[in-house]
């Protein structure tokens, strides 16, 4: 069974490295973007501010400041709101609870400053300052799991998926069929081979690019690999139920057209989900994509450990187990 | 009497509004050129494609060396198919490895590339192969288990005839060691020269079963006449006869008698220099049976 696997893990894998176009496309594509973006991004940034609110239904005026974007968090979030002031994502937050009126800033940044004044000129109840210290988080630094992440989740499903599916329509998954080479050591190899390959691209464009970008990094990098090996698994097992029957690479790329792009619109690859319509930021949560970069950047940009990622992590595996079992049971090597 | 290497039984396979193969019962014996032929749609390739075990029946049973078919027909069965894509990129010595890594037992590489005369083309890319060296390595292909049964479904489909000839001495060194061949093709003469015993397909039923020698010899106790229609007197019309082929200008007539209408012919005033006497062929027998052309 195991020199079964191998044999088609191998010839699978030098199918792709020998692919120069495409496996160019793995690294050119990312790259492309992580440089674009950083760019892009790299001025001063919009004059905007950002501040979170926790109960916003209170009466305050200077919650009617004009150039000031808004957005309520619950009590829950707190925490999690203040470490985001410390990393300057959100300039401030206020809490207008009556119990506890207070708002933090980050006393390095000059927007938590200008805030800060505005404030106290606003009027209304005088608010308890807390102060945050933290280094500001690029853009880039935020985006960039999210760039990684479009980048797997493209090369997981269309790389396995789009593959199987022109082989039954070529018929070489026929000629499989008619060796003892079983369906499950196939699906498994061609697993293996891709997430090998995905996990090897994925890790040289960080590193590559963070040879230049010096991307926030204070969780453990072993961590990260974990997600990552996680996160593809899941996509390459989510791509198996795609490929599991169909016979037609037009409607294999529909479908998985039909995934990937609202993942990518609603996984938080290029913005946060926070602040957006709650069913959108439930139906987020049904992407794999959403966990995966959840937890990436919980490990880069918030130090998070494995006991932070716990949900995410068994989410993943949830997922991974579900797709798999879905795509092995109705996987079919004919067009019959 | 030597046990079937394949037993079929009652055999039906029916497909929505189409009844594919309708109870089909034959046995191959080991170490013969087995021949499937039929006109298109008779079913011969759902026949096949069921025997290799690609395809599940509706109804009845295949049988390999007096088992239900299973892992052990999987492992000692090479079969080439008529149309067989590869993975891209790949070349020849490397889909040769990677079939052989696929079996518990193999040919060495260097017995399976002689075979087949593929010394040549290993290190080339399998994309690249004429037509003829394509089929030669998924001959090659076929063979790595060093099965016991190989099928060969319409193997020289669309090869010119050098590499026609070229494969039918493959196919001849394969009977040499002993194998069994299960051959499907559109090609009589290849039946004729390849198979010891046929089966014609129609409508999903078997028609004619035997040697091609005795399937001709008790459907024909007559010969051909062929002669071009110019040298076809007007007088001659009183023998029986028909035109072969209306642009070449064929004539032909069939009788259990040759000296006897060789006879009439020349009191009738034709000239026989342009004359062939042949005897039937398995093209004859097969549009006697089934009344198509094959090739249409």
């Amino acid at each position: 069974m195991i020199k079964r696997i191998w044999a088609t893990f191998y010839a699978r894998s030098l199918e792709f490295l020998r692919d120069r176009s495409t496996l160019g496309w793995n690294f050119i594509l990312p790259i492309a973007l992580v440089f674009g973006l950083a760019f892009v991004f790299s001025g001063d940034g919009q004059p905007l501010f950002k501040v979170a609110v926790v109960a916003q239904s209170a009466e305050h005026p200077f919650l009617h400041t004009e150039h000031v974007e808004f957005y309520e968090v619950t009590p829950d979030a707190v925490d999690a709101t203040v470490r985001k002031v410390g990393r300057h994502q959100v300039d401030m937050l206020l809490d207008l609870r009556d119990e506890s009126a207070r708002y933090w800033i980050n006393s390095d940044s000059q927007n938590g400053y200008f805030l800060e004044k505005l404030l106290q000129h606003s009027g209304g109840t005088a608010l308890q300052p807390q102060s945050v210290q933290g280094a500001e988080i690029r853009y880039v630094d935020w985006v960039v799991p999210g760039i990684l992440g479009m980048n797997l989740m493209f090369s997981c499903l269309f790389g396995v998926g789009f593959v199987i599916v022109r082989y039954r329509k070529s018929g070489y998954l026929k000629r499989l069929n008619a060796t003892p080479l079983s369906a499950t050591e196939f699906l498994l190899a061609q697993i293996a081979s891709r997430l090998a390959l995905v996990v090897v691209v994925t890790t040289i464009v960080f590193t590559g690019t963070n040879l230049f970008m010096h991307f926030t990094m204070e969780g453990s990098y072993w961590n990260l690999l974990l997600v990552l090996v996680l996160g593809a698994f899941t996509l390459i097992a989510l791509s198996l139920v795609v490929a599991a029957r169909v016979s037609s690479e037009e409607l294999a790329g529909g479908l998985l057209n039909l995934l990937t792009w609202p993942m990518m619109v609603l996984s938080g690859v290029w913005f946060s989900m926070e602040g957006t319509n709650p069913v959108m930021q439930w139906v987020s949560q049904l992407s794999p994509l959403t966990h995966i970069l959840s937890a990436a950047r919980a490990i880069m940009l918030d130090g998070a450990g494995l006991a932070d990622i716990g949900v995410q992590l068994l989410v993943l595996v949830a997922m991974a187990a579900l797709f798999l079992v879905i795509g092995t049971l109705s996987f079919k090597w004919t067009t019959e | 009497m030597t046990q079937a290497i394949l037993e079929v039984r009652d055999l039906h396979k029916h497909y929505p509004g189409v009844n594919a193969v309708n109870g089909i019962d034959f046995a191959v014996r080991p170490g013969i050129c087995f021949g499937l032929l039929g006109p298109n749609g008779a079913g011969k390739t759902t026949t096949i494609e069921m025997l290799e075990g690609i395809t599940k029946p509706t109804a009845g049973e295949i049988r390999y060396k007096g088992e239900i078919q299973g892992a052990r027909f999987r492992q000692e069965a090479g079969i080439q198919f008529q149309s067989t894509a590869l993975q891209d990129f790949l070349t020849v010595r490397e889909n040769l490895k990677f079939f052989s890594s696929l079996y518990p037992h193999s040919l060495p590489l260097d017995e399976l590339v002689a075979i087949c005369r593929l010394e040549d083309y290993l290190d080339r890319d399998a994309s690249k192969l004429s037509g003829g060296q394509r089929q030669r390595m998924l001959l090659a292909l076929a063979l790595v288990n060093d099965p016991d049964v190989v099928f060969l479904d319409e193997p020289t489909t669309g090869l010119d005839p050098q590499a026609r000839l070229n494969f039918w001495e493959l196919v001849n060194k394969i009977k040499a060691r002993h194998k069994t061949v299960l051959l499907t093709t559109h090609y009589m003469e290849e039946a004729y020269n390849l198979c010891d015993e046929i089966v014609i397909m129609d409508h999903g039923k078997i028609i004619a079963h035997g040697s091609p020698d005795t399937l001709l010899a008790t459907h024909f106790q007559d010969v051909i006449i062929e002669l071009p229609e110019r040298d076809f007197p007007e007088a001659a019309k009183i023998i029986p006869h028909r035109y072969l082929d209306k642009v070449t200008g064929t004539v032909e007539i069939i009788t259990q008698d040759v000296n006897a209408t060789l006879g009439l012919l020349i009191h009738h005033g034709a000239s026989l220099a342009g004359l062939q006497v042949r005897p039937r062929t398995l093209e004859d027998l097969f549009l006697a049976l089934t009344g198509k052309e094959l090739r249409a």
